[in-house]
Parts: C-alpha cells; structure tokens; sequence
C-alpha cells in the first residue's frame, strides 16, 4: 500500500488545501496520472501520483487544509508489488520478507526487522527506511531504533512527515505556525502542543485574511529569507554580444510560419540548459546538507503574474528536443503559470532558476537561489552597446548575464566558467 | 469590416493571452507593453491570435507598428 501525501510545492510550503479530487475510490492510476488539484500560495496546482496502482481510500475531503506530508489517499500497489515479488528470484542470503506491522502490504524496500521493533518504530513514529541495523544481515534492532529516536540529530520531520501530535497540527495550522520550524520537547522529539504554543506565529494577529496575492508574496519572503539565512551567495557577470542571436533569429523567424515564431528568450533558455550540461555543479539540489547533482536539466522560469507574485515551474529535459518544441513548452507553461494550472512536478522538479527581467528594461539582475537549489542566471535587458568588434567600436546588442552560486557548493571560479559557456553557446545559435 | 468590429477582434485576442485584463481600462495610444505589462511572448502570441482571427500576418520588423492598440486597429484595418 502506497501513501499519496499533500506535497510540499516549494520549501516555503507547509499546508495545503485539497481542492478538489480528480478520482474516485477503486479507480486505476498510473504513476504521473493527475489525481488531485491543490490550493497553495503559488495557486491551485494539479498533483501527480508517483504510484501505479488502485485507489484504496480517500483520506482528505476537498476543501479541507491538511499539513504538508499529510495522507491523503492510499494507493493499492499490491497487485504489482507481488507479481514483482514472485517474478524477482530471493537472494539465498536474504533473511526472507518481513510483513510490516499494521499493514497488510508487503514491505519491499524497508530495512528487516522484527515485528517487535516495527511496533516500537510506529510507537516513535521513526521511519525504519535510511536506518542502519547492527542485527544479523543488518536487522534493525530495539537498540538502533531507540538510538535513532534519541539522537539529537534526528528531525522532527521523518520522511517527510512531521512528528507532531494531532492536537498540535491543529493549533499550528490555526496559528499559522510552520511545524517545519519546529523542535519538538515530546518524546524523540515529536511536536507538543506546548511546542506550538510557545512558538511566534506567522499571521498577524489581526486584520482581514489575507489575499491570495499577499498569501504569494509571503510565500515568496518565506524562500527568499530562508536562501539569504541559509546560502553564501556569490556572484559573476558577464556581457554578452547577442548580435550573432538575434541576426539567426531575424532570419529564421522570416521563414517560419507566424504560428512557429521564437522569441529570444527561448535561445537564452536552451543555451542555458546546454551550458549546465557541462557544468553540473551548478545544477543540483541541495538536500540533506550536501548537494546532489541532476543529470536532467529542469530549468525553473521565472514568472512574474500580472496581479502580483511570482512562480517559476520547471520547464523538464531543457536542454532536449527542438527549439519550436521548446518554444511550445514554455509558452504553454507560462501561461499556464498565469492561470494557476501548473503540475505539481513542474512545482518542485526545477534543477536551476533562469529570471529574464530584460523585457522591463533593466540592465542587469542580481537574484536570489530559489532553495534547494543552488545557483540561479538572471538576465537583463538586450541593449545596442559601442563594442569592440575587430578592433573597431561598434553598436551591439548586448546582455549582462549574471550568475548566482552557492559558496558551499560552487566557487566564483565555476560561475565565470559556467557564463563563458553559456556565450560561445549564443554565437552559435544555430546548433541550439 | 469596420474599425469597431476590428477594435473588438483585437481586444478578445488580447485577453485571451491576457485573461487578466479583462475588465481593466487602458489608454489605446500607449504602449502596450508598459500599458499591460505584455512581454515579448505576450506579443507573439497576440500577433499569432490576430492571424488566426484575421488572416493578418503581421512580420516582426512590424512589431513597432502595432506598439500601442491604436497603431494596431490601424495596422489590420490597412490588410484585412
């Protein structure tokens, strides 16, 4: 049995509200299948299942506000898990398939353990996954769990879901409290309600409620004080001629059907995403206090909303496929992103952020990373400049391209590096 | 057609990409990119609801010719 949980769509995301099912009990889905809409700050967001399986139970009726990591349904995945099971020869040294305490599904990928220690892990509310067992064949002993729970290392949020007493989650979610901010005094270090009560809440006490665009612009304090708290910035700047761009984009433009038009953006974008190809330092994810470099490229778009706010969803596999196809992508998901239809996989996949804020004519940006991940390219405008061509001083549109860098991660060295690509890339448009 | 009927085609092209602004109230002869905050992906996409509409196809060195609503109604009425 599988657990679909309210997402976190964004580090800044601690509760949700579940706007609306797009399935029934009994109904069949398929992992990426669209099986709920949720209301967050950044609008109502579609939600994919990770699952293949059966809908078993719906746990959240629409409407309802549920914490991030909260169960919402449960997907029955038994069907497959078994026939994977029976297909898949057992090692002859595997200590056999442990049945997980108050479940009936079988539980592949835990760590082994006795169902005594299971009972004690749902007791604790540890999850056993990721814990090292000393026991014969790495069993999970009493001793590993109670260290596990004891140690002070150990979050408050196990797998994604908080220790934290029912009767807290309420308090937090009225006061506005971010549990995820939370140490919990409680046994292995669950939330109590005195936990929440003595915390400084993050609604002002009075006043209306606030506006889906003011609920945004919190949400987007939220992440911007957490990267400035958390991550040592570093920048470097460069300016790029784009004449050679431009020029390509003039003439292919003049032979493609208007309804295959590109626009600049879509060169910076592309060329952007092969620059990370060889530079996948700066397209990574910080988690668990390291960082994990992605193989894909997903480059999250900034995108301002005319009433106010700011999303970036990612745009997947950036640096593949055509340009027209590419354009086609980004323009369905910007305005997508203006009408509040994104995915909740375009939410949180994002590798690296791309900010254009050229189109308002500024000439150059100095943006924030977008945690968890750690670097960001921010683009000005495209301005005619005296430049240095051949020795002669000519007029020449150029873009000041600056990159944002985690210090733990990347040095300003990496960043130059990483904007030299990115130049030789554009004098070159025709190969993007 | 008439300038009106034109006027009206232009208008619901524009909110279609802009859905948002709708019910707004903006001043014709003014850029329409600071006017309605419209970048560039806005304007093909208009340029490209317009030749859908209209069957007016509307080159890009002739962006600045339909840079304010105005500019724009005079622009089809001159090649519907």
């Amino acid at each position: 049995m599988a657990e679909f949980v309210m997402p976190s769509l964004g580090a800044d995301m601690t509760a949700g509200v579940l706007a609306a099912w797009r399935v029934a009990v009994g109904d069949r889905v398929s992992q990426g299948d669209i099986i709920a809409e949720v209301e967050t700050d950044k609008g109502l967001i579609e939600v994919e299942v990770f699952e293949t399986g059966r809908v078993e139970r719906l746990l959240v009726r629409e409407g309802e506000k549920v914490p991030v990591g909260t169960v919402l349904a449960e997907i029955d995945t038994a069907t497959v898990a078994v026939s994977e099971a029976v297909s898949a020869p057992v090692p002859a040294s595997a200590p056999g398939l442990i049945l997980s305490a108050g479940s009936s599904g079988v539980d592949l990928d835990g760590p082994v353990a006795s169902p005594a220690v299971r009972r004690r892990a749902h007791e604790l509310d540890v999850s056993l996954r990721g814990v090292q067992g000393s026991g014969e064949h790495g069993r999970v002993t009493l001793h590993d769990l109670e260290g596990v729970a004891r140690s002070s290392a150990a979050p408050a949020i196990v797998g994604g879901r908080a220790r934290i007493s029912p009767y807290a989650r309420r308090i937090a979610l009225e006061r506005g409290i971010d549990i995820t901010e939370l140490r919990g005094t409680g046994p292995a270090g669950a939330i109590q309600a005195r936990d929440v009560l003595s915390a400084k809440s993050s609604v002002p006490e009075v006043g209306k409620p606030a506006s889906p665009a003011e609920r945004m612009q919190r949400a987007i304090a939220a992440a911007m004080t957490r990267a400035n708290d958390e991550i040592p910035h570093y920048y470097v700047e460069h300016s790029i001629d784009m004449g050679s761009a431009l020029a390509w984009l003039r003439e292919t433009n003049a032979s493609l059907n208007v309804t295959e038009r590109l626009v600049s953006g879509v060169l910076v974008l592309r060329a952007v995403a092969r620059a990370l190809r060889k530079h996948k330092t700066l397209n990574a994810i910080w988690q668990d206090g390291k960082s994990v470099p992605s193989e894909e490229v997903h480059v999250g778009l900034a995108v301002s909303l005319r009433g106010g706010g700011l999303v970036a969803p990612a745009l997947r596999n950036t640096d593949e496929g055509s340009l027209t196809d590419l354009m086609a992508r980004m323009t369905d998901l910007v305005s997508r992103a203006r009408s509040g239809a994104l995915r909740s996989s375009e939410i949180t996949s994002a590798t690296i952020t791309l900010t254009s804020l050229g189109e308002r004519g500024v000439e150059s940006v100095t943006p924030i990373i977008f945690p968890p991940q750690v670097a960001i390219v921010g683009c000005g405008a495209t301005l005619e400049r005296p430049w240095v061509v051949d020795g002669q001083v000519v007029p020449r549109p150029v873009m000041r391209v600056t990159l944002g860098g985690d210090h733990r991660v990347s040095n300003g060295h990496r960043g130059a590096r990483f904007l030299s690509a990115l130049d030789r890339l554009l004098q070159e448009p025709e190969k993007l | 057609m008439t300038s009106d009927e034109i006027r009206a085609i232009l208008l619901k092209c524009l909110t279609d990409v802009a859905p948002d602004i709708a019910d707004e109230e903006f001043a014709e002869d003014a850029d329409l990119r600071d006017e309605l905050d419209l970048d560039s992906m806005d304007i093909l996409r208009w340029v490209q609801g317009i030749h859908k509409a209209l069957g007016v196809e509307i080159p890009e060195e002739d962006y600045g010719k339909i840079a304010s609503f105005e500019d724009a109604i005079s622009y089809v009425a001159a090649r519907v």
